[in-house]
């Protein structure tokens, strides 16, 4: 059975140690942090200058000003602490976000993402922080379905979409497979969602797929 | 006496030319100068390039703004919202020009601004569509694209409170570009929710010293403030 998404969610957030700072991007991303336990202290980042975001408020306890970048009422955890964007934007830019986590049109097998544009002439293309994340981040996984609604694949070995970010990409959690980009080699299977073939995998992915 | 409160937003507004770029400070709604950008419809400013995150929803505050005619340009790193009818009925119809910015570079331009710096380098876009036609070069084996400092005429910023100085203290989330923005223009206009006594700030909770701000008009939102989700 392929993961959905609250799985492809839990799946990543397994991953996560204690101790990182991590920046969720908007959508799937965003579900990861409800997979961390609350026992494990990791440091949710928001780049409108939020560091140490809680979990979503109760009902009747919302502060209107308190949102994450994808606008959407927050907590802050115990240690929250807020910055302006220029400072926000320092700690991404600056490489002291352990980990971000984007969402993805498609990642090819150098580690380039594209997930801004569709085209180059896009009706109106939104960028927002992706950039800075891609280039700034100590390390970049993507959580994406593995293939397009119409089943083409998300995996490639060239982007053709604008890109994001040029071999930023370290790991990739779909609804198959987690699959790690190695230097100099490409995509590494790390995992199997549950009863999920490597052939299945590779007959839907397009680029070659390596085991370990 | 050093006195920068005014005592009406036209007051506030008083002199923004045709032709002025206007930053505007907020992320969505949160620590958006709302009343400040009513009174620039008001005050009919046109020919504008505005520069902020997003690009307006629905057909209030920023959206109307444009869709009243005043602007030529906008700077921004999302101009993708709930309701983006208006940005992209303009954007369409060839009726306003976008410069789109990663948010990161925005904010840094802006900030470069405010400090004297006219350009910088920044890994942010390198190899990408946003880096076409800029300068780029390579420090220890990596590129870096050249951005270049984003200075304004006015910069228009919200807070929680104020003092007379024009000391600034924002609130939760409330300052994402407000503090940046209010270094880089020429005239800097603060709305407040409130004003405080002079000494009553502490030092440490002053996002944005007064140096940085012109003129401080004091809007009482009261607990009618817009929620996250209209914008």
């Amino acid at each position: 059975m392929p993961f959905n998404r609250d799985q492809m969610a839990a799946r990543l957030a397994d991953d996560v140690p204690e101790g990182w700072c991590v920046n969720l991007g908007i959508g799937m991303p965003t579900m990861v942090a409800n997979y961390v336990p609350p026992t494990r202290e990791v440091i949710f980042q928001s780049e409108n200058g939020v560091i140490g975001m809680g979990p979503a408020p109760k009902e009747g306890q919302e502060d209107p000003w308190l949102i994450n970048a994808g606008k959407q009422l927050i907590t802050l955890a115990k240690g929250a602490s807020f910055v302006g964007h220029a400072d926000s934007f320092a700690m991404i830019r600056g490489g002291h976000i352990d980990l971000c986590v984007l969402g993805g049109f498609e990642v090819a097998e150098n580690g380039d993402l594209a997930n801004w544009a569709t085209s180059e002439n896009d009706t109106a293309p939104a960028v927002g922080g992706a950039m800075d994340l891609a280039a700034g981040a100590k390390r970049l996984w993507v959580i994406m379905e593995h293939t397009t609604k119409d089943g083409r694949p998300k995996i490639v070995e060239r982007c053709g979409y604008p890109l994001t970010g040029l071999a930023c990409v370290n790991r990739v959690y779909t609804n198959l497979a987690v699959l790690d980009v190695v230097e100099g080699k490409g995509f590494v299977v790390r995992d199997l969602a549950p009863g999920v073939t490597l052939e299945e995998v590779q007959a839907k992915t397009g680029a070659t797929l390596h085991t370990q | 006496m050093i006195n920068k409160i005014v005592q009406s937003v036209a007051d506030a507004l008083a002199g923004v030319k045709d032709g002025s770029t206007v930053l505007i400070g907020g992320f969505g709604s949160v620590g958006q100068p709302d009343v400040l950008i009513e009174g620039l419809i008001e005050q009919g400013a046109k020919d504008l390039t505005i520069v902020l995150n997003n690009a307006g929803s629905g057909r209030v505050g920023v959206a109307k703004l444009m869709e009243q005619g005043q602007v030529r340009k906008i700077v921004c790193s999302f101009p993708r919202s709930k309701d983006p009818v208006v940005f992209e009925t303009l954007y369409r119809e060839g009726k306003i020009e976008l410069e789109l910015v990663p948010q990161g570079t925005l904010a840094e331009r802006i900030r470069a601004a405010g400090a004297g710096i006219p350009a910088f380098y920044t890994a942010t876009a390198a190899g990408t569509l946003l880096a076409r036609g800029k300068e780029s070069r390579e420090f220890e084996g990596k590129t870096y694209v050249m951005e270049r400092a984003l200075k304004a005429d006015v910069a228009l910023v919200e807070a929680w409170e104020a003092d007379r100085w024009g000391n600034l203290v924002y609130r939760g989330s409330g300052g994402n570009f407000n503090p940046i923005m209010a270094m880089a223009a020429e005239l800097t206009i603060a709305q407040a929710q409130h004003i405080r006594e002079l000494g009553e700030l502490h030092p440490h909770m002053i996002g944005t010293p007064g140096v940085y701000v012109n003129r401080v008009v004091q809007v009482d939102r009261g607990g009618d403030w817009l929620k996250p989700e209209q914008v």
